[in-house]
């Protein structure tokens, strides 16, 4: 099934013409109405008008995280207030989240991708879909909830955790559809191994999984402990949220809403065009959005991008799992973290010095986030109330900076190694390619 | 009466302490008198010791944290009901014990380490009521 067989099996020179007239127009809105990009573009002797085809794209220049960061929070925003409808956000580096808008068209092209998605996982208005991304801020609950209401799928809302709750109406509604993490569709599984669910109740046929990295075993290990067909996600709140790519049924890599989102892969060092099928960094262009229009924004992802027909008889390229990332960032419980935070928030504490480790395991198919902090000796009390009180503070400091729980364990001074070189300030046991 | 007392922290890991008192014993230091306080992930070692100056210096140059914390030593005899009283007289001097550990000797007495926030009004509350203290000078043998 094809939610939209016009655009999804758009043949590649007709796609092209149509990228080509978007990224003209959205070229022109951010001229006009983006100071960021407008000055950019001068700096660089760029006009609107000299932007035309969709080959003109590697002319223009990229924008990065930091470009979000520094025009925090409206600073990049193509429309007046009044325009937008919702917010989002991230988690940031520095306790300042990234900032997303949504105009009422955006809403609507985010249902149409999400629908999109759904429909490659084969939910349609006969599914009960529970979705368990978390609602608020995050993406990923409101994302899928809109598209599976496109559908016109039932949506149960649940949001994420309350895993009883989660079993209780899987089997009391008798939900055919999933969204999660897959980490947490793991965790699911197993809840329902423990609890000894009657599985004949249970009627899940599909999954979306998405917003963290996972291999193709959790892959096997969710399908067979859920009974389901496992399907990827992808997307990042920067470019719309959950929905900027998906898996079809015949699992080749997930496709790219070309038609929305033009993607690149460029050598992260230098900013070099690859060519299909190459690995490197992960690039979008969102030509149809009207709040927050970004140009060749890097994803810091590494992937590659396949064009070749796929069997289902779509178009959009598709793009392999994420292999890393070209930067430091951890991808933990479906939340960004970056080192550079715990830093932050050590170095802010004046009772703390940065010496730290962040150690990241998956226990029960949940990620965990221990951060050992180093004693000083002149923040070291001889009671026990006042050191369980620092663990307690630094964690509760990271807790809100970073936006997931992360326990402390305060080791002896000296026993983290001193950065040489490149320090390692990461130990990721998660094994997960 | 304070008793220089020191105070290291200990990770929970096997063999750490016993590295701690291999230190002490090349150094030749003695120690007196002991306790742990221990939490899931770390330990608090305190320990009362001869020369508690070289004691810190040799552990801080084996990177331990040390810190020096003053207690009071408390000599009781080894009867029913002396801790009580001695306890009793701090309650109603509205001194709180942040912690202690006692240890009974062979010659009938016993000897209790406490630790306030205020150990220079419990010195004068104890001596008031007659109570035995350690002193500073002979501590470091008991």
């Amino acid at each position: 099934m094809i939610w939209n067989e016009h655009h999804e099996c758009m043949g590649r020179d007709q796609l092209a013409s149509l990228q080509g007239e978007r990224l003209r127009q959205m070229v022109e809105r951010i001229y006009f109405n983006v100071p960021f990009y407008r000055n950019k573009l001068q700096e660089m002797g760029i006009e609107p008008g000299d932007i035309r085809t969709v080959e003109d794209l590697q002319k223009l220049p990229f924008t990065t995280k930091q470009d979000l960061r520094d025009n925090y929070p409206f600073g990049l925003f193509a429309v007046p207030q009044q325009d937008i409808v919702r917010f989002h956000a991230s988690s940031g580096t520095t306790g300042k989240s990234t900032v997303v808008g949504y105009t009422h068209n955006d809403i609507l092209m985010w249902s149409e991708v999400v629908a999109r998605s759904l429909t490659m996982a084969g939910v349609t208005k006969h599914d009960i879909i529970q979705v368990a991304y978390g609602y608020g801020l995050f993406t990923g609950g409101l994302g899928l909830h809109y598209g599976a209401e496109k559908v016109g799928a039932s949506v149960i809302p649940i949001s994420g955790g309350n895993t009883k709750k989660q079993l209780q109406l899987l089997e009391d509604f008798g939900s055919t559809a999933i969204a999660c993490t897959p980490s947490y569709a793991a965790y699911l599984g197993e809840a329902i191994m423990e609890e000894k669910l009657d599985r004949s109740k249970i009627k899940l046929k599909a999954g979306i999984f998405g917003a963290e990295p996972w291999t193709e075993e959790m892959r096997s290990q969710i399908q067979q402990l859920l009974g389901i067909k496992a399907y990827d996600i992808y997307g990042l709140s920067e470019v719309i949220g959950p929905g900027v790519s998906m898996e079809c049924g015949f699992q080749h890599g997930m496709h790219v809403f070309e038609d929305h989102f033009i993607p690149e892969i460029i050598n992260p060092e230098t900013g070099e065009v690859l060519p299909y099928g190459e690995l490197g960094e992960l690039v979008f262009t969102t030509v149809t959005k009207e709040a927050l229009p970004l140009l060749r924004y890097r994803t810091r992802d590494l992937t590659r991008l396949h064009v070749e027909r796929c069997d289902c008889g779509r178009t959009m390229v598709r793009m392999e799992k994420c292999v890393g990332r070209s930067d430091d960032m951890l991808i933990i419980r479906g939340v960004n973290v970056f080192p550079s935070q715990v830093e932050s928030v050590l170095l802010e504490m004046s009772e703390t010095k940065p010496h730290y480790l962040l150690v990241v395991d998956r226990h029960n198919n949940l990620d965990t986030l221990e951060i050992q902090v180093e004693v000083e000796d002149q923040f070291f009390s001889d009671e026990v109330k006042e050191l369980e009180g620092l663990r307690k503070r630094i964690s509760g400091n990271l807790t809100s900076i970073l936006g997931l729980h992360a326990s402390v364990r305060l080791v002896e001074p000296g026993t983290i190694e001193r950065s040489q070189g490149k320090a390692q300030r990461v130990v990721d046991k998660r094994k997960l390619n | 009466m304070i008793i220089k007392q020191l105070s290291v922290f200990l990770e929970n890991r096997a063999g750490r302490l016993t590295e701690l008192t291999g230190i002490l014993a090349d150094n030749d230091i003695n120690i007196s008198a002991f306790s742990i306080a221990d939490t899931t992930d770390f330990g608090i070692l305190r320990v009362i010791t001869g020369k508690p100056e070289l004691a810190e210096t040799v552990l801080k140059e084996n990177g331990f944290a040390v810190k020096i914390t003053d207690v009071i030593g408390m000599i009781m005899p080894n009867k029913p009901g002396s801790l009580h009283k001695a306890l009793q007289i701090l309650t109603d001097n509205g001194i709180s014990i942040e912690y202690m550990y006692a240890f009974a000797s062979g010659d009938g007495q016993a000897t209790a380490v406490i630790r306030t926030d205020t150990p220079q009004k419990a010195i004068e509350v104890l001596q008031l009521h007659k109570m035995e203290l350690l002193k500073a000078g002979d501590v470091y043998q008991v």
